[in-house]
């Protein structure tokens, strides 16, 4: 099986461990990972503050790298992969043959959870895991894409380590995009009150499928002096392979 | 409240609440419970059928609204009331005034009614000698403390008990207690004497039924009954859009209403107003005025905004904003507050003044979610964004920082040498802007992803 590898910008250019761990996972269950060159941002922070003409550039770019060839596209982030397939088609509607390009595009995005669970069945493998472990669940990837029991079924799966619940695991965190730079005190207030819930949960990782939240989250951990790792899945994940 | 013409200073506001402690635990105590209140209330129903029809007849009668408020109109007409088209605030609150004077009328008892809110309806009828008595708990305690309600539903969210036991004792002349059924009792003494002696109530609608002329009132106090049946007169406030076609389209809202806004499975006291006092009957009122507010809400049904007059403001998304929660209801500088109320000031007011008002949602959706009229919100907040960018009430540099966005999204050699240049002027930026979001952000990888898989 192959598949084309959406890196995103973030993990491209600040968390490209994620990046590897996803390659890393995905070869381990025998999946051909094609990285389409040239990428850049899915125009999801353009498009949420309502700059539509920049996202449309972004889009039209995304699309161009993908619409190659059939293969699966996978995405290590809910926002990202919810940017493609749900945003994406709406961008175009007067312009219709790039809204049916992006729709059929759009049908072939998972994100890694997503796939993980539904095609490559990565919860059935008995994985290797550690610690105590709880999980943030990112608004485009629950609210959006639908994806509320995919990484709990992963993380679950994980032999020696312990999934703890988060209580309100899907309130949002405060990122935002560029909320988090508009509004800096109420998303900084969200962030400390998520990074409390996780404090209080006992946990010494969280864990999520977006590293925006993330980011967030460990900037609120620093604030707070605390010593919970956070985590993108693919690396908790990846971990068990070593 | 009342400078129409200046922007809301939303961040301003936002860092004043989350100063204050007492607000902020009270916000998260009751958004808490009504959240879990709800949750639980709708976790046995089939909800998804019960909020699609919901949300088809609603969007019935705005796709043929005149159609609806002349029926309703007509209906109510013949049951005995009297009923005025007011295409604004100052019409309506002078159709109110002038109606209370010409009976000589000076003190009114109030049901809580955001629409009155909307209006300004109450410092209208002080400054022309009219007192007014709000009668639902939590009206009553904003009134006395001069404010303005910070949730559509629950007016003193804000206050803790221990808050109300010091008002009550300063306002009232009471010995200070903060036992809330103690607080409930001597609130219910003073209102009970006004509601005895008010020649005149003023109540708003949840819904008002076209084919019958039926003005439809919820509340879990009673009050709104004693409003609308003891006095002789009644004046009820309505915005046109609150219009269902029959009676039989009411249930669909008496179960989802009560559910979504506090998690009850119907209200405490429904009442359905239809005209006057007939012969034979002893209670209601021998006059019935409805005054229909459309301030704007004509022209929003008929454009690209038009579902978020769905809308029946049970404040379920106002319960589910994790931004709301922060920071409570009055940040907003404006009537309706939270997400409906970012959308709906938005079109009554108009961007000039409320363009701040859209950075306070981060797109999580969880409004959406709980909707029970499935009003797109997180749709509709992004739709405005983008028509705020378009109409330039965005930061400058915000404008030209999206515009090479795009143009270095589309150029993948550009992206990469921005990423290289960020990497080199990273930890300069981060000094130059001490407290700023670049901070809280990691510092770029030394070696991309793309660059490790080249």
């Amino acid at each position: 099986m192959r598949v084309q590898l959406y890196g995103t910008c973030l993990i491209d250019t600040f968390f490209p461990e994620t990046g590897e761990a996803t390659v890393r996972l995905l070869r381990h269950f025998g999946v051909d990972v094609a990285y389409p060159k040239g990428q850049t941002c899915c125009g999801k922070p353009a498009d949420s503050g309502g700059y539509t003409h920049a996202s449309k550039k972004a889009a039209r770019h995304f699309l161009s790298l993908f619409e190659a060839n059939g293969d699966p596209i996978v995405i290590p982030s809910g926002s990202c992969a919810s940017m493609v397939k749900n945003h994406y088609p709406h961008l175009f509607e007067d312009e219709q043959p790039v809204k049916r390009k992006a729709e059929s595009v759009g049908a072939r995005v998972y994100e890694l959870s997503q796939f993980l669970v539904h095609v490559l069945k990565v919860h059935e493998a008995g994985l290797k895991g550690s610690g105590k472990i709880t999980y943030h669940a990112s608004c485009q990837l629950t609210r959006e894409l639908g994806v509320r029991e995919e990484p709990l079924l992963l993380l679950e799966s994980l032999e020696g380590a312990e999934l703890v619940h988060l209580p309100h695991a899907d309130r949002c965190c405060g990122f935002g995009g560029t909320f988090m730079a508009k509004l800096p005190e109420v998303s900084m207030a969200m962030a400390d009150e998520k990074a409390e819930t996780i404090l209080s949960t006992g946990a010494d990782t969280v864990t999520g499928c977006d590293h925006g939240c993330l980011m967030n989250i460990a900037d609120a951990m620093r604030r707070q002096g605390a010593g919970v790792k956070v985590k993108h899945l693919a690396v908790v994940l990846a971990e068990g392979i070593r | 409240m009342n400078s129409a013409h200046m922007s809301i200073p939303f961040r301003e506001n936002s860092v004043k609440a989350l100063g204050n402690a007492t607000l902020r635990a009270a916000m998260k105590n009751a958004t808490g419970v009504f959240t879990v209140k709800r949750a639980d209330a709708v976790s046995s129903v089939p909800l998804e059928e019960w909020r699609e029809e919901a949300s088809q007849t609603r969007l019935k009668v705005l796709e043929n609204l005149p159609h609806y408020v002349d029926e309703f109109e007509s209906n109510a007409r013949r049951a005995g009331a009297s009923v005025h088209r007011a295409a604004g605030s100052q019409e309506a609150r002078e159709t109110v005034s002038s109606i209370l004077r010409d009976r000589g009328i000076a003190k009114v008892v109030k049901s809580k009614s955001m629409v009155s809110e909307e209006i300004h309806l109450n410092s209208h009828l002080e400054q022309n000698g009219i007192a007014v008595v709000e009668t639902d708990l939590g009206e009553y305690i904003i009134q006395i403390a001069g404010e303005h309600p910070s949730h559509i539903i629950v007016p003193a969210i804000h206050k803790d008990r221990r808050q109300v036991g010091a008002l009550f004792a300063e306002k009232l002349a009471c010995k200070y207690t903060d036992d809330p059924t103690v607080l409930t009792a001597i609130a219910k003494q003073v209102l009970r004497q006004e509601f005895v002696s008010a020649r005149a109530g003023i109540s708003g609608a949840n819904f008002a039924v076209a084919d019958s002329g039926t003005i439809v009132l919820f509340t879990n106090e009673g009050n709104g009954r004693m409003c609308t049946s003891l006095p002789e007169l009644h004046i009820a406030v309505l915005s046109i859009e609150k219009m269902v076609p029959t009676l039989a389209d009411l249930p669909k809202f008496i179960r989802l209403l009560p559910r979504s806004a506090t998690g009850q499975l119907i209200t405490s006291y429904m009442s359905l107003i239809t005209g006057t006092r007939r012969p034979g009957e002893s209670t209601g009122a021998k006059e019935l005025h409805i005054v229909l507010l459309d301030n704007g809400r004509s022209t929003i049904v008929n454009g690209e905004y038009r579902e978020m007059l769905k809308c029946i403001r049970c404040g379920a998304c106002l319960n589910a904003c994790p931004v709301y929660r922060m920071v409570g209801g009055h940040a907003y500088g404006s009537t309706y507050p939270g997400p409906m109320g970012i959308v709906l000031t938005t079109l009554l007011e108009g961007m000039n003044r409320a363009h701040p008002l859209l950075d306070a949602t981060t797109l999580c959706g969880a409004c959406g979610e709980v909707c029970p009229v499935k009003v797109p919100l997180p749709q509709l907040l992004r739709r405005l964004r983008e028509q705020r960018a378009e109409e330039g009430f965005t930061p400058r540099a915000e404008q030209a920082g999206m515009s090479g966005f795009g143009l270095v999204s589309r150029n993948p050699t550009v992206f990469r040498l921005g990423q290289t240049v960020a990497r080199a002027f990273w930890p300069i930026a981060a000094a130059l802007n001490p407290g700023a979001a670049i901070k809280r952000l990691p510092v770029p990888a030394g070696r991309t992803f793309q660059r490790r898989m080249s």
